[in-house]
């Protein structure tokens, strides 16, 4: 992507597959692993950093002949600050019952590496049209791999996907799988599958 | 006396039973990137901790003096995130001055630490739960440090010896690290509901 003037679909496909965030930067964990005890959840916490993303990827883009160095990291912080607060209070205001469920996880959004890593790595560099792109795309990364997560944790620990049971009858629920260490080791196994099929591909 | 059982309860509570990275995911990515080595681990475990002692009390008093007798609690989060990048900066200052070698040997630890969630979760943590005693605050700033620190010594030490161990090649590096944080997390279970 660096030497090669980037296409639009390059830059979009990147994000959901071969730049993922979650699956090859390892990045934005903590949201990742917390909030996909569900589907709904992960999908609320997908969509607010697809917003965040997307208007911080404009602003810094817009200001990127602006930046200081020094002064940099600081500003992609302020400006995170400012649009997680937006979708903060959005949330408390229209899905109150998603946001007590999230709780500080939303705010926590300000320093979710993958906001940070793509305003330094693209929007800092590219133009608006770009830095759009890619956010979308890799939001749309992000969002997918929560889901897929929040779909097996909830499907293993209750038997039911948004609250309609689709498992078969006397399946035992892993009650396991709503706590921490589900989201551990669910995840690592997911990364595991990943590199196995990349190898298998090469 | 009280007073002092209630400051050690909270103590033991956010070191072991509720451990920010392991019931709370804060700090996932140093505990996973930086945890490859006992003594890196340790540099970064105890560099979180200063900060986050800082960083727990300078936000709970801004908090509680500035921003609610004003009512601008609208703009807490970006007070929050600029008097951690603040800190971070002053103790970069402050070491790279006083501490050449404590300094240099902290490394690029020092500016990542604005990023680390654990220390804007942790200031999250405190209004959330609504702890209204300064001691209190300043000793969950630093349990909460040392907390982290724990956690990521224990993660370095399996991890050097994961090192000499036959993992399946598709599992090796970030998935069995994954695996092992969540064979971990299982283990400090057992202490859920010992306190409060």
């Amino acid at each position: 992507m660096e030497n090669k003037a980037p296409t639009v679909s390059n830059v979009f496909t990147a994000g959901l597959w071969r730049e993922n965030p979650i699956l090859r930067l390892l990045l934005g964990m903590c949201p990742t692993l917390a909030v996909t005890t569900a589907v709904k959840p992960a999908l609320t916490m997908g969509l607010s950093v697809i917003f965040v993303l997307l208007c911080s990827n404009i602003v810094v883009s817009l200001m990127r002949k602006l930046l200081k160095p020094h002064l940099r990291i600081l500003m992609f912080t302020l400006a995170i600050a400012t649009f997680v607060t937006i979708a903060d209070l959005f949330l408390k205001a229209f899905q109150p019952e998603m946001s007590a469920v999230l709780g500080p996880y939303v705010p926590l959004i300000i320093v979710n590496c993958i906001i940070i890593c793509r305003a330094e790595a693209c929007a800092s560099k590219n133009g608006l049209f770009v830095s759009v792109i890619d956010a979308i795309g890799m939001g749309i990364g992000f969002t997918v791999v929560l889901c897929i997560l929040g779909g097996i944790r909830e499907l293993l620990a209750t038997g039911m996907i948004f609250d309609i049971p689709v498992m078969w009858k006397g399946f035992m629920p892993l009650s396991a799988m709503r706590m921490p260490v589900g989201a551990f080791i669910t995840l690592g196994l997911i990364l595991g599958l990943v590199n196995m099929l990349t190898a298998k591909k090469s | 006396m009280d007073k002092i059982y209630v400051l050690l309860m909270a103590f033991i509570s956010i070191v072991i039973v509720n451990n920010l990275v392991f019931t709370k995911f804060l700090g996932i990515c140093p505990y996973l990137g930086v945890s490859g080595r006992i003594d890196m681990a340790f540099g970064m475990g105890m560099a979180v901790t200063f900060v986050v002692t800082l960083a727990g009390t300078l936000t709970w008093l801004i908090d509680h003096f500035v921003l609610m007798p004003y009512g601008l609690e609208v703009t807490r989060y970006i007070c929050y995130i600029l008097v951690i990048a603040g800190a971070v900066q002053l103790v970069e200052m402050y070491l790279r001055k006083f501490f050449p070698p404590l300094y240099e040997s902290f490394g690029i630890f020092l500016p990542l630490i604005t990023t680390n969630c654990a220390i804007l979760g942790l200031c999250l943590f405190i209004n959330l739960w609504g702890i209204d005693n300064f001691i209190e605050t300043v000793v969950l700033s630093f349990g909460a440090g040392i907390g982290f620190t724990l956690a990521i010594c224990i993660m370095a030490g399996i991890r050097e010896n994961l090192k000499t161990a036959d993992v399946p090649d598709s599992l090796k590096g970030a998935p069995i690290t994954l695996i092992t944080a969540g064979l971990l997390t299982l283990a400090f279970m057992g202490f859920a509901g010992m306190i409060k």
